[in-house]
């Protein structure tokens, strides 16, 4: 850093800390009476919840398929050749037991923005499910691939265990890993800048399916 | 003098600079004869009210996620330095670069010097209202660096060369004829139709050939996280999560008010901040990370740390928790004066009742002295605010701040307000005088005007009001002669 | 009980029926009315408009003049506001400390005209009599100040004769503000019409609220339109019976 940039630096700081000095340095906790504050991981997984993200993954147009976890490849496939979308990227790290044969499944080994470009879609795990909002998040491990992999491509074909489901955001927030990148995704990408018109797909997937896997997932 | 110029149609495109943006009142005069502009503005805003009163209305803590939403963005002021200190070696620890800009030109400095040592000479842009306030879109095509807006309010905006009028919907100013004439010219599409599918679609195409081939990208940032060192970007499009995964280089101006003390407090920010903006419970993606993610994004991030006025305005006891704000825009889609007027009015990126309180403390009071003064105080605005921002407040303690400042001049004393209100001060102080006040402007008002008539005129400030409304004269006897009458004392 | 009233320095002056109204429903309910002489204004057209350091004085005689009340009566949402929200800020502001030890006494004896009516006095039916479509429509101060809620509308419900119509947009601004008036009299005007408009819609003939500021605005495009249709503050129509016709 240049020396005038390091005293811009001092500047900034002493001018926060002046106009700081005299203001309550507040100590006080932060009152956290809204639902779900001070959850912790051991929180258990209800019928309701999960049905809850259901009926807000459909209110965005996604796709619900329930499974059993040895159903994930057959499913998988049959969604995949009906829709007629034969290549699939996948994290380097996604189960070999989750890629049935039919589908030609192309491996993140850095692939070019080009090469994305021109799949017909995505395949990954997930981190958490949340019921409210009908987010996914992601965090970007071996098992759901770096950020742009599920970006480029047009479809997303996510695989959730309905264990990884929460009802509210801060019983998301117990759980992720804040070290760790985070992704939520909401529906597919929106807009309504043209007259408040709400279109759906402007940059990233438009079309996302998602295989709702009934029994406790696995970690990879 | 600002500059004005008539597009095809009629709209004016101004620079909005609250240095040279004419008062409020004279640029409100104009927008209000723009029927396109009110008509938009009041259904974009009625759209989102009405989106975002449905989901308050299911959320039975709504009121304690706003409690603890002012408690957090107060805590991260009152010790502010400590968390940006906390945020520079968290993120720095991570791999990315900090810098500090006190001012505006600085901030532009710092960016032009890295974008020289990629030998970038375009950039693509994700929405920010900080690059915006510091005018960063021109410097950088001053010094030839072409900047190419990613947001399509902002892609539309930037083609029709216009100027943003509300914080999150951007161009709502603008139909989808005027949308199609700007794509159809720019983009060289002649046969487009003014389907908003197709206008999306055909914006969707124009931006993913840049997405691809740039290399270099600046954004702006919702939050920065004290305790992890983390970038929080909230979008709808997807075009932030473009910027922020396909380039070499990412550099995010932020202002030091942005920054959170704990990445847990998110949890509440991100379930006010969807629901005041855009009337949704998520908005599509989010996306947290800090510093470089080892092969995965940009190889080298930046973040430009941006006073330029903010320290100044922590200084003010009242005035500070304007600060607070998360940028969600519900003050102006609560606004009935922003509903007249639209954003543009406000001569300031920053519009309707937030841009009230904060461009002119950001000009240290030295201009928009028209904004605190640009509301009737009506209060929907705090009633919304996801941070429990007391605008009215605010706006009030402004008034006294732009008063004070014409104390000192001598100009003050020719002042037709400040006259008058020191003589009704003065009248206020005793009820004898203001008995024979009452009585004096009776006998006044009898060398004037005869019998029950109301007035349809009236002359000087007066004026103003019998514009466009009449006033009834003043009765014949008063509250307090009537009670003297009755023979109660 | 010994109400004070508290009748605010543009009521006074402007709209003193007000005042006689609110005399006349309380003395009907069995209460004595009593009028210091020595108030005038509470300072919030001060304070509004920046001359903070000159609403000072205002605020505190007036918190003076009224410090032995058993109960203040004040037909004016918006000085209750006024006194509720800045009293406090203003005694702190200026280091006064017996002010502001008289403003917490003070505070919990000051009530808007309904909310005495309703809270203080218990009472919504006050024996009124009005004939006319009525539509009510809800002041700023006094909705999200006061949070008034609905007792004006429980009082009025309770007006024999009375036909209540709901007015569309009852919460949005009618444009008034004050000095706004005059200093954005553009977009005052612009907000108003949408105020008219609502209105108009109603098919009422009479327009009420809890502040003649308001009503003063609203009467003012209404009589400009030949439009029909008047403006009455809730105390007048509360102080009518058959009678004595409001």
């Amino acid at each position: 850093m240049s020396a005038a940039g390091r005293s811009s630096r001092e500047r900034v700081l002493e001018r926060i800390r002046k106009a700081n000095f005299g203001a309550a340095r507040l100590q006080e906790p932060i009152p956290r009476a809204y639902e779900g504050a001070g959850s912790d991981r051991g929180h258990a997984q209800s019928a309701e919840v999960v049905a809850l993200f259901e009926e807000r993954l459909h209110d965005y147009d996604a796709r619900v398929f329930h499974v059993h976890q040895d159903e994930i490849a057959a499913k998988a496939a049959e969604i995949l050749k009906a829709a007629d979308r034969r290549r699939i990227a996948v994290p380097a790290g996604l189960s070999a037991t989750w890629r049935a044969d039919g589908v030609e499944w192309i491996a993140d080994h850095e692939l070019s923005a080009d090469a994305l470009n021109a799949v017909d879609g995505v395949m990954t795990a997930a981190t958490l499910g949340i019921a409210v909002s009908g987010s996914i998040v992601l965090q970007h491990g071996p098992t759901e691939g770096r950020r742009v992999l599920t970006l480029l491509p047009d479809y997303h074909l996510c695989v959730v265990g309905a264990a990884q489901v929460v009802e509210t955001l801060p019983e998301a927030f117990a759980r992720i890993d804040p070290t760790r990148p985070v992704t939520f995704f909401s529906g597919p990408s929106a807009t309504a800048d043209i007259e408040m018109t709400r279109i759906k797909g402007v940059h990233g997937p438009r079309f996302l399916d998602v295989l709702l896997v009934d029994v406790l997932l696995a970690q990879d | 003098m600002s500059l004005v110029q008539i597009e095809p149609g009629g709209h004016s495109s101004r620079i909005l600079d609250p240095k040279t943006a004419p008062p409020f009142p004279d640029a409100a005069k104009t927008d209000l004869r723009d029927t396109q502009l009110r008509r938009n503005v009041v259904r974009a805003t009625d759209t989102i009210q009405g989106k975002r009163a449905a989901l308050v209305a299911e959320k039975s803590d709504w009121q304690a996620l706003r409690d603890a939403g002012a408690a957090i963005r107060r805590e991260a002021l009152a010790n502010l330095d400590r968390y940006l200190l906390e945020f520079e070696q968290r993120f720095q620890a991570a791999g990315g670069t900090v810098h500090w800009a006190a001012s505006a030109a600085e901030a532009n400095r710092i960016v032009l010097q890295i974008l020289q040592r990629e030998a970038a000479s375009e950039i693509i842009k994700i929405k920010s209202m900080t690059t915006a306030e510091i005018g960063l879109n021109e410097y950088l095509a001053q010094h030839g660096v072409a900047a190419h807006e990613t947001d399509l309010a902002e892609l539309i905006l930037q083609l029709g060369g216009d100027q943003p009028s509300h914080i999150v919907v951007p161009a709502l100013h603008k139909n989808r004829q005027q949308v199609r004439e700007i794509f159809a010219r720019t983009m060289g599409l002649p046969d487009l139709s003014d389907d908003p599918e197709a206008l999306t679609a055909a914006a969707r195409q124009y931006l993913r050939e840049k997405f691809l081939r740039v290399k270099t990208a600046i954004c702006g940032a919702n939050f920065l996280i004290a305790e992890t060192g983390g970038i929080t970007i909230v979008e709808s499009e997807g075009n932030g999560r473009m910027c922020l995964t396909l380039p070499e280089t990412l550099i995010a101006i932020v202002g030091i008010e942005k920054v959170i003390p704990r990445f847990a407090d998110l949890e509440v920010l991100l379930q006010t901040l969807p629901r005041s903006a855009t009337g949704e419970r998520m908005n599509p993606y989010n996306s947290i990370w800090s510093g470089v993610v080892p092969g995965d994004g940009p190889k080298k991030m930046h973040v430009v740390l941006l006073d330029n006025g903010r320290s100044r305005v922590l200084r003010d006891a009242i005035g500070r928790q304007t600060l607070q704000c998360i940028r969600c825009g519900a003050c102006q889609n609560a606004c009935p004066v922003y509903r007249q007027t639209g954003g543009h009015a406000y001569g300031s990126v920053y519009a309707g009742p937030i841009g009230a309180i904060l461009t002119p403390q950001l000009e240290d009071m030295r201009h928009a002295q028209s904004l605190p003064y640009a509301s009737s105080l009506c209060g929907a605005c705090y009633e919304v605010c996801p941070v429990k921002i007391n605008i009215p407040e605010v706006l009030v303690h402004l008034r006294s701040r732009v008063v004070d400042r014409g104390r000192r001049k001598l100009a003050s004393f020719f002042d037709q307000e400040r006259a008058g209100m020191m003589a009704m001060a003065a009248v206020f102080a005793n009820h004898r005088r203001y008995g024979a006040a009452q009585r004096l402007a009776r006998i006044g008002q009898r060398t004037i005007h005869h019998g029950e008539a109301w007035y349809h005129w009236l002359p000087g400030m007066a004026g103003r009001w019998t514009e466009t409304r009449d006033l009834a004269p003043l009765p014949q006897q008063t509250f307090r002669e009537w009670w003297h009458q009755r023979g109660r004392s | 009980m010994r109400i004070v009233l508290f009748i605010t320095c543009y009521n006074d002056t402007l709209f003193p029926r007000t005042g006689q109204s609110v005399v006349r429903v309380l003395e009907r309910l069995g209460h004595t009315v009593e009028f210091p002489i020595e108030q005038t204004c509470c300072g919030q057209m001060h304070f509004n408009t920046g001359y903070r350091r000159e609403a000072y004085p205002l605020a505190k005689r007036s918190v003076e003049i009224f410090s032995n009340a058993e109960a203040v009566c004040i037909p004016s949402s918006s000085c209750v506001a006024m006194m509720r929200e800045y009293y406090p800020a203003l005694a702190r502001e200026n280091e006064d400390a017996e002010m502001a030890t008289a403003v917490a006494q003070l505070l919990p004896r000051i009530f808007e005209f309904s909310e005495l009516l309703v809270d203080r006095l218990e009472v919504t039916d006050v024996g009124a009599y009005f004939p006319h479509r009525v539509t009510y429509h809800a002041s700023c101060h006094g909705l999200r100040s006061l949070h008034l809620g609905d007792k004006p509308l429980q009082l009025l419900r309770a007006v024999r004769g009375l036909e209540l119509v709901p007015l569309e947009g009852l919460e949005q601004c009618c444009g008034f503000g004050g000095t706004f008036a005059v200093k954005n009299a553009d977009v005052s005007a612009a907000m108003l019409t949408e105020k008219t408009r609502a209105v108009l819609n109603t098919r009422a003939e009479v327009c009420t609220a809890c502040d003649n500021s308001c009503l003063m605005h609203m009467q003012g495009m209404l009589h400009r339109q030949f439009a029909g249709v008047r403006t009455l503050h809730i105390a007048e129509i509360l102080a009518g019976t058959e009678d004595t016709p409001a």
